[in-house]
């Protein structure tokens, strides 16, 4: 008997590594190898053709301190960030609510509402060219409906942002998908409690589900910092990067400087800004997490 | 079993108030489900029509008349069937690595005991928070020094390695679901890892496997930037691109654009209808779980 087991822990192994082994060479050749390696070229001086000559940190010194763009490209994807991410999660956060209502037609509600972000990327920014066009766009015939005065929406220079953001809201549905799965798992024996010593609504709503919900919240926080900090095909697509720089997102600006610039040392040493900038975000984000999530089973 | 009903009691003395509340969810569902489907029903419209009826205010929410020559005048005018080709090419090459490589290697980290195993699954899933643009550079750096830019191969050949932290993820909480005495049984008949999984969990898998085919079809279909990057010449486009280049050509063309986005967008919404249990599910198990 215990040699059989042993002949089976033996055979477990084998087999264990070697399917894991294109995970795992595949770990090693895209993605450590080239995160490293970007690190290599970001102390570079390199064009794509020429050969590269070692700066040490002279590409992370001219971007810091003497690259408007890149301050452009941050504070624009900053501003970007600030409003897609909680506007998303907030509006996620309600549809996820209504749908937990035991409502009829379920499933139709959930597709329609998930729908937008299956759109191929391209197709997507068509869309909202087309929903943002100042003379025959869709929402400007609803404010000339309404005898509302009409706006320039992504072809301005304030407005783009703002416009970006309301057309990030449309593609919430993969948030809400997880919130609506997290609702459901909440144990209804703390609703009729709260019930039973005489609470409303908002109490079950603040003192329950908010709590409980606090786990799913912050996971949807962080994966949505990712997503919004690295938007690119939006400015690609649609604007550009313009008008005037304003929606120069920061992957859209890495983008022009490594492959239409050329410029790769410097694109590196900006990917690796972007990277330390996200590892901090999500850094402080789980350090105050302590503080306001809150794990089923772990004692207050 | 017991005959007081306490949580109903409150709700009792509240009728109208409750019937108010239901009439308020099913308003905002109904409206906010509206301007979810309003772009895309913008879209539909715009693509039969000519660019006079579109400048027409008040717009005509149904074109009249309906031009349907749009369609076959937009696909005609760029090799779409060429582009079609290559997608469906990209697509079969991705997704068969996916399906192999993710299978084997979730069922590795889920049920098979090996040393450095919870180490190495724990940077897998780390990587899933890495930015792309991080490795971006250096990628396109080593395919151009194999000499594979404008091919598909930079394209599909990651696939074949792990087919993505997602899919291994994903894959994983499925094996877990499936209890561990139907392995211990069969290998106590004898059999080996690579015939358990093929005998007696791959049949339990099917969802799971359908979930993995569909995401990852829908990630090669929704490809932009890659393709973008690493194909140049314009007979080795996939849709995306060739759309993203039909854009430039055509651009005061609004009712062929249309016509050709909403080509590109069909068989995506198609899929999504047929299977969208299958995405929930798929969705669901690992956000939950993440």
């Amino acid at each position: 008997m215990v040699k059989k087991y042993t002949g089976l822990a033996r055979l477990e192994r084998n087999w264990g590594i070697l399917f894991a082994l294109p995970a795992i060479l595949g770990l090693c050749v895209f993605t450590v190898g080239p995160v490293v390696g970007s690190f290599l070229i970001s102390l570079t001086d390199w064009d794509i053709g020429s050969t590269a000559k070692f700066i040490g940190f002279g590409n992370y010194k001219t971007i810091l301190t003497e690259d408007p763009l890149f301050t452009k490209s941050l504070s624009v994807t900053v501003y970007y960030a600030m409003g897609s991410v909680p506007l998303g999660l907030m509006l996620a956060f309600l549809v996820a609510m209504l749908l937990n209502q035991k409502v009829r037609g379920l499933s139709v509600f959930r597709t329609i509402f998930y729908m937008p972000t299956i759109v191929p990327a391209l197709a997507n920014n068509f869309l909202w060219m087309w929903m943002f066009n100042p003379d025959f766009g869709l929402l400007n015939t609803f404010l000339k409906m309404a005898g509302l005065p009409t706006s320039q929406w992504v072809y301005s220079e304030s407005t783009a942002i703002p416009s970006l953001i309301m057309m990030s809201a449309w593609g919430m549905g993969n948030t809400m998908i997880i919130f609506l799965a997290g609702l459901q798992g909440v144990p209804t024996h703390l609703y009729e409690a709260v019930a039973i010593d005489g609470g409303n609504a908002w109490h079950k709503f603040w003192h329950i589900t908010v709590p409980s919900m606090t786990p799913i919240i912050f996971f949807n926080l962080i994966m949505a910092l990712i997503r919004t900090f690295q938007v690119f095909n939006e400015a690609y697509v649609m604007t550009q990067g313009g008008p005037n720089n304003a929606t120069l997102f920061y992957v859209f600006y890495l983008y022009r400087t490594a492959f239409t610039e050329t410029h790769i040392g410097y694109a590196a040493a900006l990917a690796w800004i972007l990277f330390v900038i996200i590892m901090v975000l999500t850094y402080v984000i789980f350090k105050t997490s302590d503080k306001w999530v809150h794990y089923e089973g772990r004692s207050n | 079993m017991q005959i007081t009903a306490s949580p109903s009691a409150g709700r009792r003395h509240l009728p109208g108030r409750r019937v108010f509340f239901r009439a308020v969810v099913y308003f905002l569902l109904i409206f906010g489900g509206i301007l979810m489907l309003l772009p895309f029903y913008w879209l539909l419209r715009s693509s039969f029509m000519s660019n006079g009826q579109i400048f027409m205010y008040p717009p005509q929410w149904i074109p009249d008349p309906f031009h349907w020559e749009n369609y076959p005048e937009a696909l005609t005018s760029m090799p779409f069937g060429r582009y079609f080709l290559n997608t469906i090419t990209i697509e079969v090459l991705t997704i068969s690595g996916v399906m192999l490589t993710s299978v084997i290697s979730a069922y590795s980290f889920s049920r098979l005991k090996w040393p450095g195993r919870n180490i190495v699954f724990a940077v897998l899933i780390g990587t899933m928070m890495l930015p792309y643009a991080v490795t971006l550079i250096p990628t396109f750096m080593m395919w151009r020094a194999f000499g594979a830019l404008d091919s598909f191969v930079p394209l599909f050949v990651p696939a074949w390695f792990g087919g993505g932290a997602f899919n291994i993820f994903l894959l994983r909480q499925f094996f877990m679901t499936i209890p561990k005495d139907l392995d211990e049984a069969a290998y106590m008949d004898g059999a080996s890892p690579p015939v358990v999984l093929w005998k007696v969990l791959l049949p339990q898998l099917k969802p799971a496997l359908i979930v993995v085919c569909i995401f990852t079809f829908i990630d090669v279909w929704n490809d932009f930037l890659g393709p973008l990057i690493y194909l140049s010449s314009d007979s080795n486009f996939t849709l995306s691109l060739g759309l993203a280049t039909f854009r430039g050509l055509y651009n005061s063309q609004w009712g062929y654009l249309m016509a050709a986005a909403a080509v590109v967008l069909a068989p995506i919404v198609v899929l999504f209808f047929i299977a969208q249990r299958y995405f929930i599910e798929g969705i669901t198990l690992t956000g939950i779980k993440g």
